[in-house]
């Protein structure tokens, strides 16, 4: 009987590259920037670990495909070297590897890196037809990524009756949360503050999101080493552990896209891997249970549905929550306390692993006062990679004790 | 008695007011200035020949069990392709039967009126119990040329056949001159001409009497004879000329349309008989002359048939569905006239995967998917393993056709940011009355029309266009049924 993750393993040590438009930079570059840091927290040397996993998405602005351009990068010494890819959900499918090959006891200390150099893509945001397969150009809409979240507006606004000058003051708030967020966070992509009005006046994007409704794209890397959590107390006697307490991964089965009782309103998928992950977590209460969120909030709507997704805020009823301030970072569950997607910054293949690193950080309270969480315990971050209609969530729960 | 079964038609969404485009070019030639009155039928950006003739043909098999169609024949000077077939492309994206037979008539203006009778003799000689036709042209003028103004795109679809027949054939009389008074060479994207006094005094003139003539005289007819004569001339001064060279009657000449659409090419005189049909009655006569490297005249009787198959939407239905091209400027981006910057996005390769799309072609041309004979979900893409969470089975699955349903708009979103020749792209999810569910481009409509629960139907239209290889892709898009019906 298999019994979950919860406890078995231990992060030792964690690095984040500054997010944004690293001109100057290749995305080997970012991976041994990444990497130093986290190597130096773990506070071992890179000959004691024993296996690692490299997530990236876009081959074809980054290292190409496979996993050698991680090894000899950083010249692993001939490990086995793993590379895995699943759209957004990509580094925290690295973290789940490096995670699973510790608690099965295949390897005491593992690597798990996340790399994506987006700003050699020429793009303002995402390229069009990457990664979607030989069909979809054949049939599938001209959509770009902020129409096929886009619709989660007019599918919302339409299953609970909120009429759409409500959502956008509901999304408008999320935004300014998480530049308000990002704003104190150097490491971030996007750092200046704006208003609600500034961002309900934003050219339109994909209706009805405007630019400021849309997280910004750019380059980065996060990385994390993992172990037992005995290896860890021995490692680090003085100091908290961080284990991780819940990793769920839930891909759509079509029947969102294809079956028609899906009302395009919400991600089937977060619900599902949400209430494993509390069960794996042993969480009874998320609302009141956990300290902080990351969530995928690729999209300022998307934020807003998740965040009823997670069994956080009541279906239909997101938006009272955000508009008390429920979610800002001195609120009762702050979400993006690092400024999120939005503002620190999404590089797909990294974003995993940067948001269990801004959850991670608070835990070992390493924040400068003024972002701080109120009694950082248990954090949550989300992934949610693909389409509304067909997309994997990622879900991970990672406890200070 | 063999004759037209079914007839339909198909005009653009959008009309361009000629004043539009004489503000714009007439500096270069004041006297374009005389062509500047009503309005030509402008394709939408992703519409041609191909699609509009797919409108055609499938108002034309309206309440028509569309597998008993033997064979389609396309008529067009405009057609997509130089090779491949352009009717294959058709036979798809009308569901017809594998085995059909399919031609191209293309080359001389007459194509329409070719096809109609290489239907027509097929049917006679009983190759074949009935074959469509589908003529559908979108030609070009130069910018600033008078061809610009006159030139407008329509297309009309009929089945030829045996039985049930509302309007039977009852003879013709063909000609042909290598006569070049348009031309367009292997490379050319707009038309050429010689001298309009030319054309007008010595082609109409001449060659349609010859055709008209030579018909009344192989069948001993008058021109009185017949209820609606149908000829293809767009000189408002030699159309009156000719009516009274003829001796046709004002009130029996059928309008070519010059003021609404344009002159069609191959489709041109279809157009007006199907146009003529809608408004026939039993026992009138139909005397169709087409025009273009010579004549065909072809004669038709109406039956007590037409009466009981008014279920097209037809040439007057379209007429009837016109929106604004607001602008002379976005005809020429959507013709690809004027080299517009559409963003980095539309510069990402279009590999046309040809074996790929080879297995998907009843899916990507034909929207058709299946359905589960166990749990009776219809699904697409077509599924192999039921979508249906509760049902699940195997390889338990029927072919069904989407592209005739209804369905209604789930969540929808205009994208500024897609690569579009006419931006924002609009796409979303529609869920199909009985089941099924998929997401699509939406087309002739704007933003502001749209609500989620509003139903659409689909049309066939192109869905790229890859530059560097001359490659058209077509596929389905929604469009808002208030608009379609």
């Amino acid at each position: 009987m298999a019994t979950g993750i919860r406890d078995k393993v231990a992060i030792i040590g964690m690095g984040c590259t500054r997010f944004g438009e690293r001109w100057d930079c290749s995305a080997e570059d970012l991976m041994v920037e990444a990497f130093v840091e986290c190597l130096a927290d773990a506070g071992i040397e890179k000959k004691e670990i024993q296996a690692a996993y490299l997530g990236t998405h876009f081959d074809e602005v980054n290292v190409g495909k496979a996993a050698l351009s991680l090894a000899i990068t950083l010249k692993l010494p001939f490990l086995p070297v793993t590379r895995v890819d699943n759209y957004c959900a990509t580094a925290t499918e690295a973290f789940r590897a490096a995670v699973y090959s510790v608690a099965a006891g295949a390897y005491d200390i593992v690597l798990a890196l996340g790399v994506e150099k987006l700003k050699d893509t020429g793009y303002g945001g995402l390229p069009g037809g990457a990664g979607r397969g030989v069909k979809a150009f054949m049939e599938q809409a001209n959509m770009t990524a902020p129409g096929m979240f886009a619709q989660l507006a007019t599918a919302y606004s339409a299953k609970w009756g909120v009429p759409m000058d409500k959502i956008k003051d509901a999304i408008a708030h999320v935004s300014m949360k998480s530049h308000a967020n990002g704003a104190l966070n150097p490491r971030a992509h996007l750092r200046n503050v704006v208003t609600e009005e500034q961002i309900k006046k934003s050219p339109m994007i994909a209706y009805p999101l405007g630019l400021f409704d849309c997280c910004g794209v750019s380059d980065g890397s996060a990385a994390a080493i993992v172990t037992t959590p005995e290896i860890a107390r021995s490692l680090k006697p003085n100091q908290s552990m961080v284990k991780v307490k819940a990793l769920q991964i839930v891909c759509s089965s079509g029947e969102e896209e294809m079956y028609t009782e899906w009302d395009g309103a919400h991600f089937a998928t977060t619900r599902i891997a949400a209430s494993r992950a509390y069960s794996e977590a042993g969480i009874e209460d998320p609302r009141q249970e956990l300290s902080m969120t990351e969530v995928h909030d690729c999209f300022s709507i998307t934020e807003m549905v998740t965040m009823e997704d997670l069994h956080i805020s009541p279906k239909g009823g997101a938006y009272e929550d955000i508009m008390s301030g429920f979610y800002d970072l001195k609120g009762e569950v702050p979400c993006q306390i690092d400024g999120g997607l939005k503002c620190f910054g999404h590089p797909i293949g990294a974003s995993g692993l940067r948001m269990i690193y801004a959850v991670y950080e608070q835990l070992l309270d390493r924040v400068p006062e003024e972002r701080k969480v109120r009694n950082p315990r248990l954090g949550l971050t989300h992934n949610l990679g693909g389409y509304p209609w067909k997309n994997v969530a990622a879900i991970s729960i990672i406890g200070r004790d | 008695m063999v004759g037209i079964v079914k007839h339909g038609g198909y005009v653009p969404r959008y009309r361009l007011d000629r004043r539009k485009i004489y503000g714009a070019m007439g500096w270069m030639d004041p006297s374009t200035g005389a062509n500047a009155r009503g309005e030509k039928a402008v394709a939408n950006f992703d519409e041609d020949s191909i699609t509009i003739g797919v409108a055609a043909g499938l108002d034309c098999l309206r309440g028509m069990d569309r597998s008993k169609v033997e064979g389609l024949y396309f008529a067009s000077t405009t057609m997509p392709y130089k090779e491949r077939l352009n009717a294959g492309i058709l036979t798809a994206a009308l569901g017809l039967r594998d085995e059909v037979r399919s031609a191209d008539f293309s080359g001389g203006l007459k194509a329409g009126t070719t096809a109609l009778l290489a239907a027509l003799e097929g049917v006679q000689s009983g190759g074949a119990r009935n074959i469509m036709v589908s003529a559908a042209d979108c030609r070009l003028g130069r910018p600033a040329s008078a061809e610009e103004m006159i030139f407008g795109d329509a297309a009309a679809a009929f089945v030829l056949g045996g039985e049930d027949v509302i309007a039977e054939y009852k003879g013709s009389y063909s000609i042909t001159y290598d006569f070049g008074d348009h031309y367009r060479g292997e490379f050319a994207k707009f038309d050429r001409k010689w001298e309009d006094r030319w054309i007008r005094d010595l082609g109409y003139e001449k060659f349609v009497p010859l055709a008209v003539n030579g018909l009344l005289s192989k069948y001993g007819l008058k021109i009185s004879d017949f209820t609606t004569v149908i000829y293809d001339c767009h000189y408002a001064a030699a159309r009156s000329k000719l009516n009274k060279i003829l001796g046709i009657a004002p009130d029996n000449v059928q309008s070519n349309f010059q003021a609404e659409i344009g002159q069609s090419g191959a489709a041109q005189s279809l157009v007006m008989l199907s146009a003529a049909l809608e408004r026939a009655k039993p026992g009138d006569k139909l005397l169709v002359v087409s025009f273009g490297s010579g004549c065909d005249a072809l004669f038709f009787e109406v039956t007590e048939q037409i009466d009981m198959k008014k279920d097209c939407c037809g040439i007057s239905g379209c007429l009837a569905k016109r929106a604004d091209l607001d602008s002379y400027e976005k005809y020429l981006v959507w013709r690809d006239i004027l080299p517009a910057d559409l963003g980095m996005r539309s510069e990402e390769d279009l590999w046309t995967r040809w074996s790929a799309l080879w297995r998907s072609r009843r899916e990507v041309l034909g929207l058709w998917g299946n359905r589960c004979t166990k749990c009776s979900t219809p699904q697409f893409p077509a599924q192999r393993v039921c979508t249906n969470p509760a049902c699940g089975a195997v390889d338990e699955y029927e072919d069904y056709l989407f592209s005739d349903k209804k369905g209604r708009i789930m969540s929808y979103t205009g994208d500024m940011l897609a690569a579009s020749y006419n931006p924002p792209a609009i796409y979303g999810a529609v869920a199909f009355d009985g089941g099924g569910k998929y997401y699509f481009d939406f087309t002739d409509c704007i933003l502001e029309d749209l609500g989620t629960g509003m139903p659409v139907g689909l049309s066939f239209r192109r869905k790229y266009f890859d530059k560097r290889r001359g490659i058209s892709g077509y596929f389905w898009k929604a469009v808002p049924v208030k608009e379609v019906e």
